[in-house]
């Protein structure tokens, strides 16, 4: 095959994949009346902003929230997992090894199970329905994920960095505040971005958790749209594709942490 | 703790000081608290759901009576049971086929690394990157039987239109359909990541010695790849397994639960009738962590003997 022919064959089969990606996008600009039109348009010729507008209307205080619960889980879980993750890479801890299996086994537990666990609690505790809740809950996705990451990473600084910070006097956490996290900015970066990503789009914590809150994600904010009107599709797409946003902003700002991510072995729901 | 530490650095086969420990173990307390308070007490308290027989009123207040295994019973005894069975089954196979049989096509096809190739791999992140309500609401619409753009292709090739989620022949294959969309890119990324670990000498040999492309694939790239393949498709398997939001968006489930899976039943037990079932739901779910930990072991089984 020539070159040309498969950077071609590239394009058509990437174009394939994308479609509804780009249908999602044709619908959110088109109007209520065309919804049903037969043949469908497959441009959006006659386009609208109407469902754009009903964005504006309805659902920003959800994409506030989203974008709340989304830094604080990425907070708790830098907080938690990089330490964790220098302890197990430079530290040598005694049963540093169980606790590695523990975080991988804690990875293939399916959400709907936690949700589960945390409603029982959450009711008990009278905490349902909070966004800090829900942050603890989207945190227990990115955690055992976090220290993974950090830990491989934190593996492949040279020791002669730590000896160093030692003999000028650091102890073990001014080492691990001025040498170690000042290095590891790339597996900040990737575990962030996931944590974000992942709280972001979560549904099944949202919906167990946040289902009669006052404040409630967007992910939320799309499904009782899906619920209530069934009909303005545009309004429903044009919320999917503003959903969109961080997944796109991420591929183009952060391709090299993203493709990391995910062949670190670990992955998303 | 600290003043230890500063002490100039030991030989490296020194044994493990206390001092150390202590440090090693100040570093992890946060996370081995967090997994004791946010993952092990839910997962009590989810096993200690389906041992009891919880009605609103003894869930609210916490005094259920125990009842061992009925939940349990209950579960095995309902009429969904083997069909939810057999769909989770379905569901995680058809889909881990496909979405691999397709990542690995591609995965060969991207390695070649023509002109755009980087980009066009990086486009096919995207639908592994959406949140999965924006893709099930995306395909919801796209299968529409009504106004849906694939029954107007289906149409358009002159195939009768399909009722893809409101006819229980269809609705398990119109959430497969979408489940392959969203993993082909975690095929690709990980079994492209494999292809560019093979180095190119062997590929060079090959050709030396007569091999064809279809050789080189069946007798090269498959075996060296075998490894990675089995990471794939158990890392696959046990994500598939968990898959909830996708078909409960999609179809809830339905119709009559002709698209149930384990992980749409425990919620539709737990979360989805006006009276909640807590206790059957907790049980169904415990049932699936079962399953999914077994093929979680086996992952790490697999993942060991290759680093070994």
């Amino acid at each position: 095959m020539k070159a040309r022919l498969k950077t071609v064959a590239g394009i058509v089969l990437t174009a394939l994949m994308l479609f509804p990606v780009y249908w999602m996008v044709n619908v959110s600009f088109t109007k209520d009346t065309d919804m049903r039109h037969d043949p469908p348009y497959l441009f959006p010729v006659h386009g609208t902003l109407e469902g754009y507008r009903a964005v504006l209307d309805q659902q920003l205080p959800y994409l506030g929230t989203s974008l709340l619960i989304g830094l604080g889980t990425v907070l708790l879980t830098v907080a938690l997992s990089a330490p964790a993750g220098y302890s197990l890479a430079k530290l040598r801890p005694r049963g540093g090894g169980v606790l590695s299996f523990v975080l991988l086994m804690a990875q293939m537990i399916p959400g709907i199970i936690m949700a589960m666990g945390f409603y029982a609690i959450y009711l008990k505790l009278g905490v349902l329905n909070s966004a800090p809740g829900l942050v603890l809950a989207d945190s227990t996705i990115a955690v055992p994920f976090g220290v993974l990451i950090f830990t491989a990473f934190m593996s492949g600084l040279p020791a002669e960095l730590i000896n160093a910070a030692r003999i000028d006097g650091a102890g073990t956490f001014r080492t691990f505040w001025s040498v170690v996290l000042p290095v590891s900015r790339n597996a900040i970066v990737t575990v962030s971005l996931f944590a974000f990503l992942w709280a972001w789009s979560d549904f099944v914590f949202a919906s167990t958790l946040d289902g009669g809150g006052p404040r409630q994600p967007i992910t939320l904010g799309i499904y009782h749209y899906i619920g209530n009107n069934n009909q303005q599709w545009n309004a429903i797409m044009a919320t999917a594709v503003i959903a969109s946003i961080p997944a796109t902003l991420l591929l183009i700002l952060a391709q090299r942490y993203v493709a990391a991510g995910v062949t670190a072995g670990a992955v998303k729901d | 703790m600290t003043r230890a530490e500063a002490a100039p650095a030991a030989p490296a086969r020194a044994p493990r000081r206390r001092s150390g420990q202590w440090a090693a173990w100040l570093f992890l307390a946060p996370v081995v608290i967090y997994l004791v308070a946010f993952y092990a007490y839910p997962l009590y308290r989810n096993l200690d759901l389906s041992l009891r027989h919880y009605t609103v009123r003894s869930f609210v207040q916490g005094d259920a009576p125990f009842s061992g295994l009925d939940n349990y019973r209950t579960v095995l005894d309902n009429a969904t049971f083997w069909p939810a069975l057999l769909h989770t089954v379905v569901f995680t196979g058809v889909s881990l086929v496909f979405q691999f049989s397709i990542g690995m096509v591609l995965a060969i096809f991207f390695a070649q690394n023509f002109k755009l190739s980087a980009t066009l791999r990086a486009l096919f992140l995207v639908p592994w990157l959406l949140p999965l309500i924006v893709s099930a609401s995306t395909w919801s619409w796209m299968l529409n039987s009504d106004s849906g753009v694939v029954n107007f292709a289906l149409k358009a090739a002159g195939i009768d239109p399909v009722n893809w989620l409101t006819s229980p022949t269809w609705a398990l294959t119109s959430v497969i359909i979408a489940n392959i969309w969203i993993g082909i890119p975690f095929n690709l990324v990980v079994l492209y990541s494999g292809l560019q670990a093979i180095p190119s000498e062997i590929y060079e040999a090959a050709a030396l010695d007569g091999a064809g492309g279809w050789q080189r694939f069946w007798r090269v790239t498959f075996p060296l790849l075998r490894p990675v393949s089995a990471i794939t498709l158990l890392l696959g398997l046990v994500y598939t397994l968990k898959v909830f939001d996708l078909i409960w968006i999609m179809t809830k489930g339905g119709p009559t639960d002709s698209s149930t899976t384990f992980a749409t039943w425990s919620y539709k037990l737990g979360f989805g009738t006006l009276v909640p079932n807590f206790g059957p739901g907790a049980a169904v779910g415990n049932l699936l962590i079962v399953l999914a930990l077994i093929f979680g072991l086996l992952y790490i089984r697999v993942q060991r003997r290759q680093v070994s």
